[in-house]
């Protein structure tokens, strides 16, 4: 077994065992920290299924939205259970996705263009969901109906350990899905089309079938993503599932953990949220604002400096002490 | 039904604020055109002036034209610290990266505003006559804001067409290389043109605070239409941002008299999408 | 006048041109040719700034310009005609000619070098309030030269001038550099079109696969094997 291995193998019983550690009166607070650390970091790790090719979405937040207010309205005034729900939910996102994607894709716009495009998106969504306040509770947000007891159909329990270990292993599906697209035929010609768009669609690359593609799976895990945080939560709001602001968190995290690898959403995902805590706890009510600030200039800062986000950086560090063959 | 006055009404209401909407979208556009990158905080930094003008005028008193001035000011000072601090750092950079450094921005202006000035609206009370046009009653601001917004977009065509600056600010937006062998220094043309974006988004702050209270959040209420403009427009087109301006305006006030007003947003989405699929280079542009 | 010495310049991992060495005098025309590829262009770049070099020493009038961003490599005097040409679309001639006098320098002596530039190109004269993207090849081209006349250069770099156009547009354009020569701008010409060149020309260098592979008299450059099998025939 190689030193990689071991230590995933190590770090895998670590999480296992985590919620039975007794660190005392920390303990809900930590999981509940990891519980959102694991279900954000599959989130991001959806969307660099699309950022990885260049396909920047600032809008992830339509996703997300979409996703977990589709499920909880149908749970609520329907009382359809969630796993039938987010299938529901599922596939108006995949709908959305492909609304989005395919005239994208097929006049070229990308880049700058894209974002702007899927920010709009993202932000309508956001309104709509006010619009509609009548059912959906408008920026107030809405309640998921309690089942009154622990259960599986409605996915509510009392203890937050069990919700642990269902993040765990959605988190771990995500990375499945993510060494999947790495290691299959979508990701040479999504490399292809993100280098030369052209070059690509003349060797026979459907441009745009692998575009809407990955766009429609991305946006699909993010809504499973959004369905398993609201039903954490137990309650939906506008502002923090749909709209730039969580749109813009989600890219913040996996640009700064590192958007290529498998690991990177999840680092940057843990220090984003293990700074935002912080700077609340550090906070507290008083300077009401001052904890967001220091966020958003820390996270231009970050960006500035530190382009290759964290993982991309040791990368470079680490790969230049190993001697390279000289170039050409 | 709706009476035919009250959708007369909002067809003017409409009208009125297309002109604004369109110094937003045109000042956004400029600088993509331009420089390649899209300012996200860009409606955040009309926030901040639309503070200052609150300010100078509803707190130290000062009479609005006075507010109007150092808003504009303020905005090409914001527009060029932007530039410097923020963008030319990233100017190679990855799209992601670019378009994280403005969304950054964005987080940072909203959250310190909100620290600074708290979550409470804010407005300027002008004295002004009402106006009465066929039954219609007529706010005299948002006469007054159309009026200057067309004032201003008319000085920001003589500028972009007859100075040399503004002639040169043109070729950089058709060919970045050349205009360098013109032996212009790109970074001078960006910092004019972003002072001149910003200047736009002063403007369009003195216009907008006579008409809307300002809050930490009112980029969450106007960017998105922004956008939306930018884009079904056709990115970096000024000619089709002030086109689309007045055909998303219209949408908006109509049909938030018929519905309401978030309806009007998504209905103004609906033929965003419906446009992307037809013409997803913008309104103006040619076909494929 | 311009030197290069032992200049090494590429794209990323790419290396275009290797150990460069070439000079142009003042008052001389010379000529780069070479198949595609050759790194002709690059070496334009590298010379008008675009590009900094790898490795290499370039210098213009004693003062050195490697490296130097393109906006001051200009104001030393040194005006690159892009290759395609790279006029602006969108403004009219004459703004494209009023760009080309963006300098300070160049701006004090605009009437001058319009008066000059409209002599040489009349149509230019004539089309002034003309889009420039609606002109011909020909007539674009001549409009890319003439904005390098604005700013008042003395050395001119044409990258492939006769790239596009129609033959006989070729000889009309090859007889007004030999005009814009006669003036007393000193010419690096890079051109694919070797017979053409040749005639219009003192001196040439052959660049091949970025290096130099051959220099001298366009003379007897001109009675040399690969002259005759011509990489670019009329």
């Amino acid at each position: 077994m190689t030193g990689a291995r071991a230590l995933g193998l190590l770090g895998l019983v670590a999480l296992a065992v985590a919620p039975y550690v007794p660190i005392g009166v920390m303990r809900e607070y930590t999981i509940h920290v990891l519980v959102q650390i694991f279900i954000w970091s599959f989130i991001g790790g959806a969307w660099s299924l699309m950022g990885r090719f260049g396909l920047t979405s600032l809008g992830h937040g339509a996703f997300l939205g979409l996703g977990a207010y589709t499920s909880t309205l149908l749970w609520n005034f329907f009382g359809l259970t969630p796993w039938l729900g987010a299938v529901a939910a599922m596939a108006l996102t995949a709908g959305l996705a492909v609304i989005v994607a395919y005239p994208c894709s097929r006049f070229q716009v990308v880049g700058h263009y894209f974002g702007l495009v899927t920010l709009a998106v993202g932000e309508v969504v956001r309104l709509l969901i006010i619009a509609e306040r009548d059912w959906t509770g408008g920026s107030l947000g809405l309640t998921v109906k309690a089942a009154g007891h622990d259960s599986l159909l409605a996915v509510q329990f009392a203890d937050k350990r069990v919700f642990y270990y269902l993040a765990l292993g959605l988190w771990l599906a995500g990375l499945y899905v993510w060494v999947r697209v790495d290691r299959s035929m979508a990701r040479s010609a999504m490399e292809a089309i993100g280098e030369d768009e052209t070059a690509a669609a003349s060797v026979g690359i459907h441009v745009t079938r692998f575009k809407v593609g990955i766009t429609v799976l991305s946006a699909v895990l993010t809504a499973a993503g959004g369905i398993a945080y609201a039903q954490y939560i137990s309650y939906v709001n506008p502002d923090t599932l749909a709209g730039i602001g969580v749109s813009l968190r989600i890219v913040f995290a996996v640009v700064l953990g590192g958007m290529y690898s498998l690991l990177g959403p999840t680092v940057g995902t843990a220090l984003t949220i293990a700074l935002a805590e912080y700077l609340r706890v550090l906070f507290g009510l008083k300077f009401i604002g001052m904890a967001e600030t220091i966020y958003g200039l820390l996270l231009v800062l970050f960006i500035i400096f530190l382009p290759a986000g964290i993982y991309g950086t040791v990368r470079q560090l680490v790969g230049r002490r190993r001697p390279t063959a000289v170039a050409a | 039904m709706i009476e035919p006055v009250f959708l007369a009404e909002a067809a003017v209401n409409g009208l009125l604020l297309g002109g604004v909407l369109a110094l937003l979208a045109l000042g956004l556009n400029l600088i993509f055109g331009v420089i390649d990158i899209v300012w996200i905080a860009y409606v955040d930094l009309v926030m901040i002036c639309m503070y200052a003008v609150y300010f100078v005028v509803q707190v130290y008193g000062w009479p609005i034209w006075v507010g109007g001035l150092a808003s504009v000011a303020l905005g090409a000072l914001l527009g060029v610290l932007v530039h410097l601090l923020i963008i030319t750092p990233i100017l190679t950079s990855a799209p992601v990266n670019q378009l994280l450094a403005t969304g950054g921005l964005l987080f940072f202006l909203q959250s310190f505003a909100t620290f600074l000035w708290t979550t409470d609206h804010r407005s300027v009370r002008l004295a002004l006559p009402r106006l009465e046009l066929f039954d219609m009653p007529i706010s005299v601001a948002r006469l007054i804001a159309f009026a200057l917004s067309i004032l201003a977009m008319l000085g920001l065509y003589l500028f972009l067409s007859r100075t040399y600056i503004g002639t040169a600010i043109r070729a950089v937006s058709q060919d970045r290389e050349a205009m360098a062998l013109m032996g212009a220094n790109p970074q001078r043309v960006y910092l004019v043109t972003s002072a001149v974006g910003g200047a736009m988004a002063g403007v369009a702050a003195a216009l907008l605070i006579i008409q809307y209270a300002v809050h930490p959040f009112f980029g969450a209420a106007f960017g998105p239409i922004t956008f939306m403009i930018c884009v079904l427009g056709g990115l970096g087109n000024m000619v089709g941002a002030f086109v689309a301006s007045f055909i998303m305006s219209e949408v908006i006030a109509v049909s938030g008299v018929i519905w309401s007003t978030e309806m009007g947003y998504v209905i103004a989405f609906v033929v965003f999408i419906v446009m992307i699929f037809v013409r997803p280079g913008g309104i103006l542009a040619k076909r494929g | 006048m311009l030197e290069l010495r032992n200049v090494t310049a590429g794209y990323g991992h790419f290396t275009a041109l290797w150990d460069v060495s070439m000079r142009v005098d003042a008052g001389e025309a010379v000529a780069v040719v070479g198949p595609n590829g050759a790194g002709k262009t690059t070496l334009m770049r590298v010379i008008s700034g675009l590009i900094a070099p790898r490795a290499g020493e370039l210098s213009f009038e004693g003062h050195a310009i490697g490296g130097r961003p393109a906006y001051e490599v200009v104001a030393r005097g040194i005006a690159h005609v892009p290759e395609g040409r790279r006029i602006f679309p969108g403004l009219s001639v004459a703004d494209n000619l009023k760009m080309g006098a963006f300098l300070p320098a160049a701006r004090r002596k605009f009437g001058e070098s319009l008066a000059r530039v409209h002599t040489l190109f009349p149509v230019l004269r004539e089309r002034e309030k003309q889009r420039a993207g609606s002109l011909s090849g020909g007539e674009q081209q001549m409009l890319a030269v003439g904005r390098a006349l604005m700013s008042g250069p003395k050395l001119i770099l044409l990258d492939e001038p006769s790239m596009g156009l129609a033959p006989v547009m070729v000889l009309r354009l090859f007889d007004l550099i030999r005009r814009v020569r006669q003036e007393g701008y000193t010419i690096l010409v890079v051109e694919q079109n070797v017979r053409q060149v040749l005639k219009l020309v003192d001196r040439a260098y052959l660049l091949e696969v970025g290096r130099i592979k051959m220099e001298g008299r366009a003379e007897a450059l001109s009675n040399q094997d690969f002259v005759r099998k011509a990489y670019v025939g009329l």
